[in-house]
């Protein structure tokens, strides 16, 4: 039996070369099983506990957004973003606006922007929360996900007081914000922030040397850098993987230009130093909120645009840096109130394609792990 | 039904339309005009000729002047919706780069460069396909796929744009690669090239049913094997579904 490790994970001739000999076995995973966060169905090839091969079955959540937004003006599809990555609902908010702006050529005013900017980054702490806590529950270890959930409540307090939602909270409009910030949004945002810095030292003391936790995720799900590119692989894991590549620095936008944050890189790209990467990307989105919130301008929250509004023809890519990866979108219009097309890029659709090359050579047990890594949202895989 | 939004946001006519620009800042502290402490205010709005925010903003000339020339010149041919009268947006330039002098020169006219609201697009020949993205990864280092997708125009000749979105990590440059197919036409697929256009390409065929030649393992990836019909052709009804596999598969009548 050829070693899986020597498979090269990019030849795709490979698994079936080497499918149902004699000591294989053909375990089918989910898609209703609580590690795979969602429906997610994984038919794996074993040899032993070792995995060979997997092949992801999805599209059990598929709601069919883009045609959607076909149909509908593009006012009206904003609250449908939401809907996709509903833990990061925000970011998704923020691309999709940002993308119908670029063709009405409009821009958000300062004082928008920075809101926008605090709110996303909330958002993405959130989402790294939500991670952390059913990742190491997923792990075993349980305590994690009390504390994570304990303290995203302050984040969706937020929210709830900003907008009236806490998970799709479709918080921006195109053009700008529908809402002022409410009476004391930035000292709830002050308080928010003096509040989880400790939080996350104790996220950290209760994992970060954990001899539990470091046997369950070093050295697992490893995967290099040329493969993430390769795979398209985007967000924290590919900067675990040693690419220091964040699209708010590459490529910025909202305005990202204006604040002094650090992207953090991991060496081995294994599931440890995916853990690492977003446990500082936490601690970075505070800062980038603590500058934003002592810098919100005084000035509109509205750009002057048309009440039905009718891009010019044409067509646009724009994409921003969601707590998971690139999500982009790409929106043709034709002169119409409605979209042509809008093509969503999702991260975690693209991300879970590289499952299957992170797992090769694990452990069955390893595979709950890392899903758990990739950080995917079936409602964004699927859409 | 969903069906009917198409006509339900029917725009007011343009010559009795206030100035709808002004929407409310919302109310809610004194607005004074922005104040100078900000770092964000060297950000200009992007100087493009006409902004479409002027739509509104002096909406007699508009409405009484008649379609203006331009708007209809950078229109693909408009499917489903009659292309409304508007002043026109930003149209696509020429894109010059030494880049695209350099694909200009091996490939001559087979490649027409343009910008557009700032970013880069090649229109090319379906003939060119492989080669021009085996080359611009090898040699001009687009080494990430971000996106393959597909627009379908079922009034032209051509029914399909194929869209590449590219980047470099190198060069900090996202570019997109365009070409137009027909109905029956397939691709060489790009697998060889990136990886990841494995599921991208299978999401392509799921939706446009657009075949991609070399393709290790093209199946449908979101909807169910067995599925007829490609949903997100334009002849393809938001409330359309296939029938039979649901009674089929689920058991139960369409409740559509």
């Amino acid at each position: 039996m050829t070693d899986p490790r020597s498979i090269s994970p990019l030849d795709l001739e490979t698994p079936d070369q080497t499918f149902l000999d004699a000591n294989e076995l053909v375990i089918n995973m989910g898609p209703q099983h609580p590690a795979t966060h969602g429906v997610l169905r994984v038919i794996l090839r074993l040899d032993g506990e070792k995995v060979l091969g997997l092949e992801c079955v999805i599209g059990y959540l598929h709601r069919g957004v883009e045609k959607i937004a076909e149909n509908r003006t593009y006012t009206m599809f904003n609250p449908y973003v939401d809907r996709m990555d509903y833990v990061a609902a925000v970011s998704n908010g923020l691309g999709y606006c940002e993308a119908v702006e670029k063709l009405l050529s409009v821009e958000a005013p300062p004082r928008a922007q920075f809101i926008r900017v605090i709110l996303t980054e909330l958002n993405r702490i959130a989402s790294h929360q939500l991670w952390l806590g059913t990742h190491a529950l997923d792990i075993g270890a349980i305590t994690p996900l009390f504390y994570t959930f304990r303290d995203r409540e302050e984040i969706l307090k937020i929210f709830e007081k900003y907008c009236g939602a806490r998970l799709t909270t479709h918080a921006f409009r195109i053009g700008g914000l529908q809402y002022e910030a409410y009476d004391g949004f930035e000292q709830d945002v002050r308080n928010f922030v003096s509040f989880v810095k400790p939080k996350i030292d104790e996220y950290e003391e209760l994992l970060t040397t954990n001899r539990i936790w470091l046997e369950r995720t070093k050295g697992v799900g490893v995967i290099s850098g040329k493969d993430c590119i390769a795979l398209g692989v985007t967000g924290p894991v590919l900067r675990a993987s040693g690419v220091k590549w964040d699209i708010r620095k590459a490529l910025p936008y909202a305005n990202y230009r204006n604040f002094d944050f650090e992207i953090p890189t991991g060496e081995n790209g294994d599931t440890y130093d995916r853990y690492l990467v977003r446990m500082v990307e936490m601690r970075q989105s505070l800062r980038i909120i603590e500058q934003a919130v002592e810098g919100i301008p005084e000035g509109p929250i509205m750009a002057k645009v048309p009440k039905v509004m009718k891009p010019p023809v044409g067509e646009v890519y724009h994409s921003i840096e969601a707590p998971k990866g690139e999500l982009g979108y790409f929106i043709v219009s034709d002169g119409s109130t409605q979209p042509y097309r809008v093509r969503v890029r999702p991260p975690s659709f693209v991300n879970l394609q590289a499952l299957d090359v992170m797992c090769r050579g694990q452990l069955v047990a390893d595979v709950i792990a890392v899903i758990g890594t990739l950080d995917i949202v079936l409602g964004e895989v699927d859409r | 039904m969903p069906d009917e939004t198409k006509s339900a946001p029917t725009p007011p006519p343009e010559g009795d339309k206030k100035p709808a620009a002004d929407q409310p800042a919302v109310p809610g502290g004194v607005k004074s005009a922005p104040s100078g402490s900000v770092q964000a205010e060297t950000k200009t709005i992007p100087s493009q000729p006409s902004p479409p925010s002027d739509t509104s903003s002096p909406p007699k000339p508009a409405a009484a002047a008649p379609t203006p020339p331009a708007a209809k010149s950078a229109a693909p041919a408009a499917a489903g919706h009659p292309a409304p009268a508007k002043p026109a947006g930003p149209v696509p330039l020429p894109w010059d780069s030494p880049l695209v002098a350099k694909l200009k020169r091996s490939y001559g006219s087979g490649i027409d460069a343009l910008t557009h609201l700032g970013q880069n697009y090649m229109v090319v020949d379906r003939s060119l396909i492989p080669e021009l993205l085996q080359l611009l990864r090898d040699d001009e280092q687009f080494d990430y796929c971000v996106d393959i997708t597909a627009v379908h125009y079922p009034k032209r000749e051509k029914q399909f744009d194929i869209v590449w979105v590219l980047y470099s990590f190198a060069r900090n440059e996202r570019i997109r690669v365009k070409t137009q197919i027909a109905e029956n036409e397939s691709l060489p697929s790009s697998v060889p090239i990136w990886a990841t256009a494995n599921w991208l390409e299978r999401e392509v065929y799921d939706m446009f049913g657009i075949k991609f030649d070399g393709h290790p393992d093209l199946k449908r990836i979101l909807l169910p094997d067995g599925w007829k019909g490609f949903p997100l052709r334009k002849d393809y009804g938001i409330l359309q579904q296939d029938n039979e596999w649901v009674q089929i598969n689920l058991g139960i009548e369409s409740g559509q």
